[in-house]
């Protein structure tokens, strides 16, 4: 182990970190067929009590003498608050305390452009009081009681009208985050298009995602002495203890951050919530726990979605299928504080081009503020690109399978690095004959009948490599049972799982002996936050590391105990045998040794010169119904290159939930705002519509990967985010090759197929 | 755009869990609360004491309270009872977490006031295991992998009971139509189907 400067990808970031790494050099495991445990079909760690009921999620801890808080917000999508009037609300019985910026210091908030409480609220939802009470019930009431004057202020929902308006200043610095686009470009773009043979041009648009994990955010909150104690339904427990302790001034040492078990995050848990800070402020100053949780209506408006997008595209291509140019210019809403929303990345790695020139704008609008939702910018950028990819292909007559595999491109293009590993002509190859890409209409929307059906392909790129620090320890105590710890979280992506299975396999002894504690910054070594698909590639080698070394630390206390030196013991499933074919089994070695049989393992550096990327394909079979323009999605093939797989059945459920929020994302997903009043129509779960047991296809989840050595120590690559990255993109493509006629709009609303399709009705 | 004088936006749901004085009528709406209410004064019900006697079997245990009227059947079920596996995530009646069984049928708690189930018989998913033996449904749930997250599968679990009670051999479009009412962001339908399917063969 040593500390070491390391980097890593987060997303498009490249982060630069000094931590403890691992430096020993393991052999690579044996490929899946050859183990035990790994890449089995093992059920899930936390089955029994996800089952049972007796999970206790946050959402569900309640703690003695607990009062409750509700959050008073905006009704106005941009106000100055000019008086808050708490007396009537006061006066309820049940009301203990309310907080507003009238009574608590001024805490910096959303990278510092606005405070806990601002005078200027700058969404519908954004927050201005908090009131605790004895019950949930007392505490919304008394909200409805406490009269605040608004002056309200001109206001922008739309990224588009945000940009032309110059008279409204969202922020002192103007609407566009930062003052200018994001951008990048590579080649010579002008000559680029003139070296074309053909130059298409299209504006594509996205709409609005609401994450709509199926916990709402919640905390509970409770201080003991100086020590504050957070229950939170988070994807960083670090991260969370580190912006409550700066919130609150306090040592980070002095704040616990807990997380057993959460109901969904999706990357709108990976930042701490307003909501804690206020309840860790009441419960200070009424001295009693506090629990805090946002209705369904608060999420919606509150705490994240994914940023739309208006994308123009243009693209030149040779007519032997040469891809000569591609630029890329977007707008996106990014809510009401600063965060990104750019889309261009897919396109400037993944099909082969020399001249490439992008733009995004991220646009400050009088909405709710965006946060990471799976595989950010992707999802949106790659239903223009493959859109476009397609319609070029089809303008010099070439298969679209065959113009990307054309463009295949083997090395990193932004970065100049080696991939780690790289098998999308083998997914493509397995998807396409998986769905019959040979049956596709050779001419879209030729097919008779009103019912027409069609197939469609689109790419996947995405991090996903993770890197250090990050721990995990492991603990054999006297009754046999082995302990794994490690500060990571599990989302419903099957951590818990996973540690489980790769300590099984490793120690040789069975899963049942292991016990896995994740989620509390007091008692698991630091972890980093779940998102950008990096869990499993961060901690699954960390895990290894840590069980290697306990087998050596097993295999010298059995030495110390048969007397001889470490060469003379072997280790079989647990046991350890000397020469003399004496056994002891680890438990009775850990009996026999005094004090503590604890080992640490890291993760080891990423391999310099490299970068890890996940790869993949998906397709899509659709049925559309061009009388009533609903479209119906019979199967979606997904063959991807993510490494190897830890465990069959959660991965493939992994898989089905991305693509089932890509399907959402594709057929009806979108946030819609009341541009008048500045208010969103359909923040519940009726109006905003989320794929069902109704619309889900037949899915076939194809791995073409065994195993990415060069990755880490366990060859493994992250599969959340690829998931979702290609299924709008597949269904887009798929829909045009039905009907002939191409929607450049998300979500595909039967409006918008029948307008399509009937231009002059 | 300009800036307009608009009126707040009064959620339906939270103006019926508003008790006021002047919206009593709205729970007169409610059959089981017509009798009772005879007796009690707005004023009573404007001062959270107002508390009403009221009884229900919960997983086969028969529970007598006074409780607030106001208070859904999922509040009842996972505050009075501390019975936290009924979630409530959507609480309108939309998403189906909070399924349980009210006198064999399949009901969403948290579109409910306590007080309609009155003198009723409730199953819980904790009410599903008996002597720490899980029910081959939820066993199924464990071997399909049909779950991810887990918060929305004790109401996937309770819909499958429900549907599976009622028509112990459904075909697959049966399934799909009786466990349509159940959202998983998580998306993980294909095995809660799956788990379904398997729980029919036991």
């Amino acid at each position: 182990m040593s500390i070491k400067k390391s980097k890593f990808f987060f997303e498009e970031e490249l982060i630069e970190t000094i931590g403890e790494v691992s430096e020993e050099i393991y052999k690579t495991l044996p490929k899946n067929k050859k183990l035990k445990i790994i890449g089995k079909k093992i059920p899930r760690y936390d089955g029994y009590p996800k089952v049972s009921g007796k999970a206790k999620y946050t959402f569900d801890i309640k703690l003695p003498n607990m009062a409750y808080a509700k959050t008073l917000r905006s009704p106005f999508p941009n106000a100055i608050i000019k008086s808050i009037d708490t007396s009537k609300a006061k006066k309820m019985k049940g009301v203990i305390e309310i907080l507003s910026h009238e009574n608590s210091n001024d805490i910096k908030w959303y990278r510092d452009s606005s405070f806990l409480f601002d005078k200027h609220v700058r969404h519908e939802g954004d927050e201005v009081a908090c009131v605790v009470a004895e019950s949930e019930n007392i505490a919304e009431e008394a909200i409805r009681k406490i009269y605040v004057q608004y002056e309200e202020l001109d206001f922008e929902v739309d990224a588009n009208d945000s940009m032309k308006n110059n008279k409204l200043k969202i922020h002192e610095s103007g609407n566009i985050r930062k003052g200018k686009p994001d951008e990048y470009s590579r080649g010579d773009i002008e000559k680029g298009f003139q070296q074309s043979d053909i130059v298409i041009e299209d504006e594509f648009s996205t709409e609005i995602e609401i994450h709509n994990p199926t916990e709402v955010h919640c905390s509970v909150v409770n201080w003991e002495n100086e020590k504050l104690k957070v229950w939170d339904s988070t994807q960083g427990i670090f991260s969370v203890r580190g912006s409550v302790a700066k919130a609150l001034d306090m040592e980070e040492e002095n704040v616990q951050v807990v997380k057993e078990y959460m109901g969904g995050g999706f990357g709108s848990k990976l930042e701490a919530g307003k909501y804690t800070v206020m309840a860790a402020l009441l419960s200070k100053k009424i001295k009693r726990p506090v629990r805090i949780a946002l209705d369904r209506k608060e999420m919606n408006l509150a705490v994240g979605n994914r940023p739309d997008s208006t994308q123009r595209l243009k693209v030149g291509v040779k007519k032997d299928g040469t891809l000569m140019a591609l630029s890329h210019y977007s707008t996106a809403s990014i809510g009401a504080y600063p965060t990104g929303g750019g889309c261009s990345w897919p396109l400037k790695t993944i099909y082969k081009c020399d001249n490439v020139k992008t733009e995004d704008y991220s646009v400050f609008t009088n909405t709710g503020k965006a946060r990471p939702f799976r595989a950010p910018g992707h999802v949106q950028g790659i239903f223009a690109l493959d859109s476009i990819i397609d319609d070029a292909a089809e303008k010099i007559g070439m298969d679209p399978l065959k113009f990307r595999l054309k463009n295949y491109v083997e090395k990193d293009q932004v970065w100049g690095a080696e991939y780690t590993s790289k098998l999308l002509r083998e997914a493509y190859q397995q998807g396409a004959e998986k769905i019959g890409w040979k049956n596709r209409n050779k001419t879209p929307g030729s097919q008779s009948g009103y019912i027409k059906t069609g197939i469609g392909m689109a790419s996947q790129i995405w991090w996903g490599g993770g890197g250090p620090p990050a721990h995990a320890n492991i603990k054999i105590t006297k009754d046999g049972i082995i302990h794994v710890y490690s500060g990571t979280q599990d989302l419903g992506t099957g951590t818990y799982t996973i540690i489980s299975q790769i300590v099984a396999e490793i120690l040789e002894v069975p899963i049942d002996k292991i016990k896995v504690i994740i989620g509390d910054t007091d008692i698991t070594p630091y972890g980093p936050s779940s998102g950008g698909s990096t869990t499993a590639p961060s901690i699954s080698p960390a895990v290894r590391d840590a069980a290697e070394k306990m087998k050596k630390k097993l295999l010298s206390a059995g030495a110390a105990i048969f007397k001889t030196e470490e060469q003379n013991v072997s280790y079989n499933e647990g046991i350890i045998s000397n020469k003399q074919n004496n056994k002891i089994g680890f438990k009775e070695i850990v009996i026999n040794v005094s004090g503590d049989m604890i080992v640490k393992g890291s993760r080891e550096e990423n391999l310099k010169g490299f970068v890890t990327q996940s790869f993949g394909a998906q397709f899509a079979k659709v049925e559309v119904d061009t009388l009533l323009g609903t479209v119906k999605i019979k199967n979606i093939v997904a063959a991807h290159d993510i490494g190897r797989t830890l465990n069959r059945q959660t991965l493939e459920n992994q898989f089905h939930g991305g693509i089932m929020q890509g399907l959402g994302f594709a057929l009806m997903e979108e946030r819609i705002m009341d541009k008048d009043y500045g208010k969103m129509l359909n923040p519940n779960m009726h109006d905003y519509k989320i794929p069902t047991m109704l619309e889900t296809p037949e899915i076939d989840v194809i791995i073409v990967s065994e195993c990415d050595e060069k990755a880490n120590n366990m060859g493994v690559k992250g599969i959340g985010e690829p998931a979702m990255i290609p299924t709008a993109a597949a269904i887009a493509n798929a829909v045009y090759n039905a009907i002939g006629v191409r929607i450049k709009s998300l979500p595909i609303t039967p409006d918008k197929i029948l307008m399509a399709l009937n231009p002059k009705n | 755009m300009k800036k307009s004088n608009q009126p707040s936006n009064p959620n339906r749901r939270k103006f019926l869990k508003g008790v006021g004085t002047g919206i009593a009528g709205a729970y007169l709406a409610s059959p089981a609360l017509e009798t009772k209410a005879k007796n009690i004064s707005n004023e009573i019900l404007d001062s959270y004491e107002g508390k009403i006697d009221f009884s229900l079997t919960v997983n086969g245990q028969k529970y007598s309270r006074k409780i607030d009227p106001s208070k859904t059947l999922a509040e009842f079920i996972r505050d009075d009872l501390n019975l936290t596996g009924t979630k409530i995530v959507c609480n309108q009646g939309e998403c189906g977490s909070c399924t349980v069984l009210l006198n064999g049928d399949a009901v969403y708690s948290c579109h409910m006031l306590a007080l309609d189930a009155d003198g009723g018989e409730v199953i819980t998913v904790e009410g599903l295991e008996s002597n720490d033996q899980l029910h081959p449904i939820q066993e199924s749930f464990i071997e399909e992998d049909g779950l991810q997250c887990g918060f929305c599968t004790p109401g996937q679990i309770m819909s499958a009971y429900a549907l599976l009670n009622k028509n112990s051999n459904p075909t697959d479009d049966e399934i799909k139509q009786g466990m349509a009412g159940n959202l998983c962001r998580c998306g993980a339908y294909p095995k809660i189907f799956d788990s379904v399917k398997a729980a029919i063969k036991k």
